[in-house]
Parts: structure tokens; sequence; C-alpha cells
């Protein structure tokens, strides 16, 4: 218990610091906050998959372009309610997942990452093909828009409860079998682990996370979900949010969704490069720089320091 | 275990020639695929077009595939951001030809800058983390990936940018058939230049030293092979390859702009695990059939228009690693328990 309580106060200061932020930021900060909610979801789903069952995903902007387009045909053709919508896209990007786990069962390592890749460039080309429903490259827009501080209070509760659900998840039976199964194959399966169920339900869940992600992503722009808003550059920053965040950490997660939520906008002022491009130049060396210094990501620093203090 | 150290063994023997290790059922496969190809441009004029045409685009395929299986047989890393090197070395030589070098001067010049910025960025950026995670070292190609994107817009910007034609405008009249000079070009480049580095690996103490380091680290390390500058080495060529297939691909889009090699990049990705990613003869034959049933497919399989180009292929991608996940020519491989 002793152990946990540190856990406990800095979960709860969080949660205090969220719900007070937007009663003291501008409209512009709170639509940034809420920029990092919706990438929040997305680098916990992906951490699911990464970080506790060790495969790697390139292609969680596809499932990302799932949810989003889900909410936008929905709302377009339906009026449905917009939360009805999220956890429509969580049940479908669930299913996907579950789907596209089973190819990815016999696939690991580098293999993975080329086949989710290839689903990232491919996904967002689908729209083009049949553009009568998904609005070819012009995009879909949903019938209704948000207020930045509906986005700001849908993306964190959202992840509020989907932190709490995936703690729920890993704290028990099928998060150790997660991590036996990332720890070694072999051994998961040697003492009675059922690999293709977990890792297909791994893909499972850390897409449906992405579905969520991906229908807040779309309220974030205003209810338009177009092809080119999900390219690879979406896929490689959730990614990268993850290698940031580390591994099991709270607060690596927040860094890392901070980090790919806000570099870009922010970066888009640094001087002498200019706006257009120096998103992808600051982030791209942020990046390359990062993984040289900080090998186990942002929990990994967290560890060291700790180390360092006790020492 | 003991079945695992022959069947390595055996693999580092036949890699040396051109197809080690071909099984009869797939020669067969690609012997009746030719013969089928073949005959159809015999039967058809379009068909014998759409054929040349793919078999050139099939090439630029291949020799980034060719590329990706260099690097990934020497440090077990693809590398993402090869597509979006070899599109920044195309520029490079769009800038060299802006300065008033002639195309064919601008070439072994680009090929030249690619080498050494495909070792540099091995000594840079790859080493470091060579002893870490797969996850780790694909992470830093991805960032890498952007990285290179946003200098090359910051440089050249996004516009549109054109390029002499390498070969002319001249078109061949073959038997009926009107073949425009610039696809046996595309092709001709291609083959010449994976020739070159296969004949590079296979005939000169340079590329011995790189097959062993690549294979036998530790091994080589011991018998006086600089394993480090070996791979290095190896990001080089790769680099060459795909300045190769970047120039190449410019003038089949008939424009240059930043994206100009993310879909190659994922034919070629197709490509080198349709081939094997550990076999390079196998890449270059991936591309071409990659290239060749994609431009075949788009015209004669009504549902499949050119939108659906890179889902196809991610399509044949998953469909190889499910089926036959060595690929046609790659070895299966063998992991220590």
């Amino acid at each position: 218990m002793r152990r946990r309580l540190p856990a406990l106060v800095s979960l709860v200061a969080v949660a205090a610091l969220l719900s007070a932020l937007p009663f003291t930021l501008s409209d512009y900060n709170v639509s940034l906050v809420a920029q990092v909610g919706v990438f929040f979801v997305a680098v916990l789903g992906l951490n699911i998959l990464t970080g506790y069952t060790g495969q790697i995903s390139i292609g969680h902007g596809a499932f990302m372009a799932i949810g989003g387009y889900t909410t936008a045909i929905m709302s377009r053709d339906h009026h449905t309610n917009l939360v009805v919508t999220m956890l429509m896209a969580f049940a479908i990007c669930f299913v996907v997942g579950l789907l596209l786990g089973l190819p990815a069962l016999r696939l690991s390592g580098v293999y993975l990452a080329l086949a989710t890749f290839a689903l990232a460039v491919s996904v967002p080309e689908l729209p083009l093909k049949w553009s009568k429903f998904l609005g070819g490259s012009g995009g879909v827009q949903s019938a209704k828009t948000v207020s930045n501080l509906w986005l700001y209070g849908a993306a964190w509760t959202a992840s509020a409860i989907l932190f709490v659900l995936a703690w729920l998840i890993l704290r028990g039976r099928v998060g150790r079998a997660f991590r036996a199964v990332r720890d070694s194959e072999i051994a998961a399966v040697a003492s009675g682990i059922e690999l293709p169920i977990y890792k297909t339900l791994a893909f499972g869940i850390s897409a449906a996370y992405a579905g969520v992600a991906g229908s807040l992503f779309v309220l974030a722009t205003n209810g338009f979900a177009q092809p080119s808003e999900f390219g690879v550059f979406l896929s490689l920053q959730i990614l990268v949010g993850a290698a940031i965040a580390g591994l099991g950490s709270l607060w690596g997660i927040l860094v890392g969704a901070a980090f790919v939520g806000l570099l870009p906008n922010v970066s888009s002022s640094v001087p002498v490069i200019g706006s257009a491009h120096g998103r992808d130049v600051v982030f791209g060396a942020a990046v390359v720089l990062i993984m040289l210094v900080l090998p186990d990501g942002f929990a990994g620093l967290v560890v060291r320091l700790r180390s360092l203090v006790r020492a | 275990m003991a079945t695992a150290e022959t069947s390595r063994r055996g693999g580092l023997r036949s890699r040396g020639a051109a197809i080690g290790g071909v099984v009869p059922p797939v020669s067969l496969l690609l012997v009746a695929g030719a013969v089928g190809l073949l005959v159809g441009c015999l039967r058809s004029s379009l068909f014998a077009q759409l054929t040349v045409q793919g078999l050139a685009l099939g090439a630029v395929y291949g020799s980034l595939a060719l590329a990706l299986v260099l690097v990934y047989r020497a440090t077990r890393v693809i590398n993402f951001a090869q597509g979006e090197l070899a599109m920044a070395t195309t520029y490079v030589a769009y800038q060299l030809i802006q300065w008033g070098l002639s195309y064919w001067e601008a070439f072994p010049a680009t090929l030249a800058i690619a080498f050494a910025l495909g070792t540099a960025l091995q000594v840079v950026l790859i080493r470091p983390v060579r002893h870490r995670s797969v996850i780790a070292a694909v992470i830093v190609t991805v960032g890498l990936f952007i990285l290179i994107d946003g200098v090359v817009d910051w440089i050249w910007g996004s516009n549109f940018k054109f390029m002499p034609s390498p070969f002319g405008t001249k078109t061949y009249h073959v038997g009926g058939v009107s073949i425009a000079r610039l696809y046996p070009g595309m092709f001709a480049v291609v083959l010449v230049s994976a020739l070159l580095v296969w004949a590079l690996f296979r005939f000169t103490k340079l590329g011995l030293g790189m097959r062993a380091a690549a294979f036998r680290p530790a091994e080589a390390a011991l018998v006086g092979v600089r394993v480090d500058w070996m791979l290095a080495i190896g990001w080089g060529l790769a680099a060459v390859l795909g300045a190769v297939a970047g120039l190449m691909a410019e003038p089949a889009q008939f424009f240059l702009e930043p994206t100009l090699m993310q879909p190659v990049l994922v034919y070629a990705f197709a490509a080198a695990v349709l081939g094997g990613l550990d076999s390079p003869a196998g890449a270059v034959v991936g591309g071409l059939a990659i290239g060749v049933s994609l431009n075949l497919a788009v015209q004669y399989v009504h549902p499949i228009s050119s939108e659906l180009q890179t889902p196809v292929a991610f399509a044949v991608l998953v469909g190889v690693l499910l089926l036959k996940p060595a690929g046609l020519f790659g070895h299966r491989e063998v992991r220590r328990v």
C-alpha cells in the first residue's frame, strides 16, 4: 500500500490540474491541451500493444482514420449523438483490430513493422476509391461541430475512463499474459498462455483506443474527416509518442502525448526555418535525439532519476 | 540447434550465387509468369505496352527493395527512411542540374553524394542504437523519415519541380507497339546498377568483408574485418541504389515532389517481402513482379483502379507473410530457443 500511495497522489494531482486548466487558459490553449488529450488516448492504446505486449505497430493512424470516419459518417448520415459515435468507433475498431491481429499473429519484429506501415499508407487511399460513401479526397463533414471546451472535456474524460480501463486490464491475469508474451513467446506458451488469443486481444484493445482517439481527432478538426489528415505522419506521431512515453508510467504517457500533440504546433513558429516546414524538421530531429539520449523513454528517465536520488 | 547451424552455413555459401537455393516450384512459377506475359504481349499491343511500362516501374521498385534488403541483411533493421533518402538525393540531382550540370553529369555526382550521406547516417545515428532493440532502430529511421521530409520541404519547398528527361522523348515502334525510350532506359539503368552492386559483393575483397560482417560479425572481427565500417559502407551502397530508384522514379512521374517515394516505398516493401527479405535477387524479381502485375491489374482487373494500388500492395505483403513468410527466395529464419 505504501508503494501505491505516490502513484495515487500523482494521479489525483494530474486530474485536479486538468480540471482546473480550462478556467485559466485561453480558448486557443484549451484546444491545444485538448489535442494532447487526443494523443494521450492514442499513445495509451499503442502502449498496451507495444509496451506491454511487445508488438510494434506503425499503423495506428489507420485505426484512427477508421474511428474518425465512423464519427463523421454517422453524424452526417444519421445525426447520431457524437458520444455515441465514439462508442461505435471503439467497437468497430476493436473488431477491425482483432481481425488485423490475426495476420499479425504470424509476424513479429520488422515484419510486423512493415505490414502495419503498409496498412498506414493504404487506408487513407480507400476514401478516394469509394468516394460516394467516404467523401473522396474532399473528406466528410459531420453534421455537428463542437466547441473547444466540449472537446477538452470529452478528450480528457475519455482519457480518464480509458486509463482506468487500461489499468484494470493490465493489473490482472490479462496484463500478466501480455507481459509474458512480450518477454518470451516460447516461455509464455510453455506456461499455458494461449498466444493467439492474447496477441489478437492486445491488437483489438489497442485499435479500439486508437479509434476513440480518431473520432476525437476528427472533432478537433471541426468535424471534418479528410484522407490527408490521416497520412503516414499521424501513425509515426503515435509511435513516437509511445517511444517517448516508455513503459508503464502515467507521466511518461502524458509527456509523450504532450510532445507529439504540442511540438508540431509549437515548432511551426520556429524562427529561421519558417512556419510550414519547421514542424517536420524540429519534430524529426527531436525524435532522433530523444532515441539516442533516452533509450527507455521518459519512464526510463524517471527510473534513473529515482535511483540517483536513492543512491 | 544442429539444424540451425548447418542451415545458416548452407545459407552463407549459397548466398554467393545469384539465386541461392531456389526450390523448383518457384522457378516454374516464374517461367510460367514470363510465358504468360509473352503470350499476352504477342496478342495485344496494349498489353505489351503495359508490360514494358510495368517492367520499368518494377525495376525502380526492385532497386529500392534491393536497398532495403542490403540494409536488412547487414544490420537486421528495416530503414523506413530509405525512400525519403532516395527522394532527397533526387532533389540534390535537381539542384546540381539547376547549377548547370547536364543530367548525365549530375547522375554520378548524385550517387557519390548519396553514398557519403548513407554512410554518415549509419555512423552517426544507427551505430549508437545497433545493440538495442529492433523497435529503437526502427523509431530512429522513422524520425529520420520525418526529418528528411522537413529538410527537403524547407530547402526546396513542396511545389512540383521539373527535371530534364534523361532519355529524350523518342518513341520506338516494335511490331505495331510503340514504346517510349524512357522505359527501356529506366530498366537498363536499374539493371546495370544492380549488377554492379552484385559484382562488388561477389568478386571484390570489400564485398567479401561486407558479407562476412553481415552474417558473422564476431567471427569477421576476429579475422580482421572492420565490421563497423563494412556496415557503414553497406548503408552507403543502399543509399546509392535508393538514389538510382529516385532518379528513375522521377521521369516516370514527370515531376519531382516531396512525396515522390512514399508509394514507391510501399511497393518496395511488398517486393522485398515477396522476394524474401534477405535475398537480393529476390528483391529485384519481386520488384519486377509487383511492377508488372500492378500495372496490368489496374487496366484489366475491373475493381482495381489506380487509387487501389497501394492497398493491393499491402494485400500482397500481408498475403506473402501469411502464406510464405520467407518469400520466394528467402531463407527461413531459424531461431535459437
